[in-house]
């Protein structure tokens, strides 16, 4: 062993120690593992264009899809209110998910509880895991508002969350006037955009619900699903401010993923107040970041006798402008000189590396929102979105990709895919090579296939840290979104070019 | 617009008599749709005159996911104008019928199928078994609840247990039952129980359908009475009913559902069963044999 108290090897290098090679080759053995050879063969099959096209006829099976389930998108969505304790009715499993899920991309810890279900809730309803659940969360964690959303379990065997909900409130688990708004959330439906749809539209309708609307010239603003919640919403805050918009972010979690680290913990900190939810019925507007975060909601929100405008994660110049302009016709207030110099900024940013990314060809996979606001910025930079994939976007959004890359001339020969997952990106970066891909960190795994450099912008981020801090919204936050892939192209010249004596005439101090 | 729900004991006659009532609900005028609730998908035979084979699952299972199908693809038009929709189900003994109750429920009311109807009338299969069934009694869903009941034993135990469903929802919901339907099967003393159980249960006996064989001329043509023999005494029976239910919107009560051993005594009142001699429970023919 050369493993010793002196010199404590990390698992980079332990395994790579002669003992474990003998004990890996010993294990191919004993498993009667396939020959080298024949792996390889098959490897290189699976880079064909006829193994691409069996791969698209794939019917009965996904291989890492790129999405999440519901509970996911309604946890997030919940964590954004005042003092608010995320409930999932379901096994104690599934929240580990959430929370472990948002933790690793957030570094923070994530406050969720479970109703903690078993088999025998399974078989008699969750209602008794129901009462004692949020009487014990209700004093032990002292929220100021339980959010109650499900899982599998609880959807199939037809638990009714508004029965269930009343039903604890009469047996005196939490007051009777005490807010716990609810959605249902079955995973095995849509997925974590979804979710949080779902959940934005239960607690908007119980704060809302049975009150009558004065219009004032305020606006709401819903973020939608977002790694970068921390940073966008922070920036969003900020342009508001500086063109003196009266607003309320309604599921504000920027605080409650960024507690410093003072000596005290923060259970809640931040969010939307309670108070402002109830307000915000009579704002003038809703705006939402992602449509497809807020379908359900924001057609809520137009019944309710508000505008609705829906902006589908912009990231850019001229999405900027759209998203301020139209910021600015709801409200009335001009979009201030500060931020038109920071438009002025980013125009001479992207002017500067225009050589550098002109003509690129990129791969794109993510939320449906994520995708269309990278794919527009992509396209706006002189760069080729060629494969647009989200496992989570429809028919709909596939219409809107296509709608966006042939309003463009460099969005000729670029295709979008709805509902396919990471194998069948895997096969198109094969068959039709790009020059880099953009997403979570599971695109890892296809840079190691397939040797595309990966930019990492999306959710997950569970392998590189902070990024969440930074906005990619607003001209500041294009700029951010911009310098991560021009970081990444200048790595990618330096690692191509730092030969000695062969391809280093090219290493160059300036790019 | 109303939204009523027909539950009983499977075979009692709870698609005929809904299928009938409504029929004749469309002849006075009333736009209506039909959600049948069963995965045996026959809520809806009499109205289309055939049995619908595009249930909402099974085109879901088709089309791989609920989220790929449009309304269209679901809703048949039947007789007098009635919509009409199966939610269909997994086979006998396997999947899980009660959540296809409700995935099809959720998918009508997103799709927009309850715009411009004035009832709304859920067939639901024999007893309240889960949750899933219980969905056309939750919150905004059927308001009225109807029970179609008989004298036998049995159906009045469904009727006390699918009372007992509805008190659980009642209480935290605006669902009510609008009263029981009694599916005359010629029992000993049957109106009169029918009647000591509705008074029971708090409620009233909203209608007692007498017994005529023209149900089954009707039913063999896969018709209504209503349009298989409109002129029959029957088919006014089935009007009056329906004229009953559309007078009793918002008169639904919460329901006093009654132990088993309440029920039986209900019966012993009637003389329908002997009371039950306690020394003889449990002995032997010997053994009783040997004691006389």
């Amino acid at each position: 062993m050369n493993q010793n108290v002196e010199n404590v090897l990390d698992h980079f290098n332990l395994f790579r120690g002669p003992e474990y090679k003998e004990m890996f080759e010993k294990k191919r053995e004993f498993e009667n593992a396939c020959d080298s050879d024949e792996i390889e063969k098959i490897r290189e099959w699976t880079k064909t264009t006829e193994y691409r096209e069996k791969n698209f006829a794939r019917e009965a099976l996904a291989v890492n899809p790129a999405k999440a389930c519901q509970p996911l998108g309604a946890v997030f969505a919940a964590l954004g209110f005042e003092g608010a304790l995320p409930f999932v009715h379901g096994s104690q499993g599934c929240v580990a998910y959430y929370r472990s899920h948002l933790s690793r991309h957030f570094k923070e810890p994530t406050s969720c509880v479970s109703s903690s279900m078993t088999e025998d809730a399974a078989v008699f309803g969750g209602l008794n895991n129901m009462i004692d659940g949020l009487a014990n969360a209700y004093s032990l964690y002292k929220p100021k508002m339980i959010h109650v959303s499900t899982t599998c379990m609880a959807e199939v065997i037809g638990d009714d969350l508004n029965a269930f909900i009343q039903n604890a409130k009469e047996k005196g688990s939490v007051p009777q006037d005490f807010d716990v708004p609810f959605a249902h959330t079955p995973a095995f439906v849509g997925s974590h955009v979804t979710g949080y749809d779902n959940a934005m539209k239960g607690i908007v309708s119980h704060f809302w619900g049975g009150r009558e609307r004065t219009a004032n010239g305020r606006i709401n603003f819903i973020g939608g699903f977002d790694g970068f919640s921390v940073g966008n919403l922070r920036e969003v805050k900020r342009m508001f401010d500086l063109m003196g918009v009266a607003h309320t972010i309604l599921a504000d979690n920027s605080d409650v993923f960024d507690t410093p680290a003072d000596g005290r913990f923060r259970m809640y900190d931040g969010g939307t107040k309670l108070e402002d939810v109830k307000a915000a019925l009579d704002a003038g507007a809703t705006v939402s970041m992602q449509e497809f975060c807020t379908e359900k909601t924001l057609a809520y929100c137009a019944g309710r006798g508000q505008e609705a405008a829906a902006f589908n994660h912009p990231i850019g110049v001229a999405a900027t402008d759209r998203f301020l302009m139209e910021i600015s016709r709801l409200t009335g207030r001009p979009i201030p000189p500060a931020l038109e110099t920071e438009r002025g900024r980013l125009v001479d940013a992207i002017a500067d590396s225009s050589q550098h990314i002109h003509g690129k060809k990129f791969a794109i996979f993510g939320d449906p929102d994520l995708t269309l606001g990278l794919a527009g910025f992509l396209l706006e930079l002189g760069a080729e979105p060629v494969h647009v994939l989200s496992t989570n976007g429809g028919k709909e959004w596939e219409a809107k990709v296509r709608a966006l890359l042939d309003g463009s001339p460099f969005g000729k020969g670029c295709r979008a895919y709805a509902g396919k997952d990471l194998w069948h990106m895997r096969s198109l970066l094969f068959t039709e090579p790009v020059d880099f891909l953009i997403g979570s960190t599971y695109g890892k795994f296809l840079e190691r296939d397939t040797g595309t450099p990966l930019v990492r912008i999306g959710f997950p981020i569970f392998d590189r840290h902070h990024h969440h801090r930074y906005p990619v919204w607003g001209y500041q936050g294009a700029m951010n979104a911009l310098v991560w892939i021009l970081d990444k192209i200048f790595d990618e010249m330096d690692r191509k070019s730092m030969v000695t004596g062969k391809t280093d005439y090219s290493f160059d101090i300036i790019r | 617009m109303r939204q009523i729900a027909f539950y009983g004991k499977g075979g009692i006659g709870k698609s005929t008599t809904s299928q009938n009532t409504l029929a004749a609900l469309a002849e006075m005028g009333q736009k209506i749709l039909i959600v049948g609730c069963d995965p045996k998908s026959d809520s809806t035979r009499l109205i289309l005159h055939a049995k619908a084979q595009n249930t909402i699952l099974s085109l879901a299972a088709a089309a791989g996911s609920v989220e790929d199908l449009e309304l269209e693809d679901v809703l048949r038009v039947g007789y007098k104008g009635i919509k009409c929709v199966e939610s269909g189900g997994p086979e006998p003994g396997v999947g899980c019928a009660g959540r296809g109750v409700i995935t099809a429920i959720n998918f009508l009311e997103e799709n927009g199928a309850y715009e411009g109807i004035d009832y709304v009338s859920y067939d639901v299969l024999g007893d309240v078994v889960c949750g899933g069934f219980a969905m056309p009694i939750r919150e905004n869903k059927a308001q009225e609840i109807y029970i179609v009941m008989s004298g036998e034993m049995m159906a009045m135990y469904a009727a006390n247990n699918i009372s007992k469903g509805i008190l659980k929802y009642a209480n935290s919901g605006g669902v009510r039952l609008g009263g029981l339907v009694c599916n005359e099967r010629q029992t000993d003393k049957e109106l009169d129980l029918a009647e000591a159980l509705a008074k029971k249960l708090g409620t009233q006996l909203i209608y007692f359908v007498p017994r005529d064989n023209v149900v089954q001329h009707a039913e063999l043509r896969r018709m209504t009475v209503i349009e298989y023999a409109p002129d029959s005494k029957q088919a006014d029976h089935y009007r009056a009913l329906a004229q009953k239910i559309h007078e009793n919107g918002g008169k639904g009560v919460i329901p006093t559902p009654i132990t088993m051993d309440e029920l039986e005594d209900m019966l012993m009142e009637h003389g329908i069963i002997e009371p039950v001699d306690e020394s003889i429970v449990g002995k032997t023919a010997a053994e009783l044999a040997t004691t006389a």
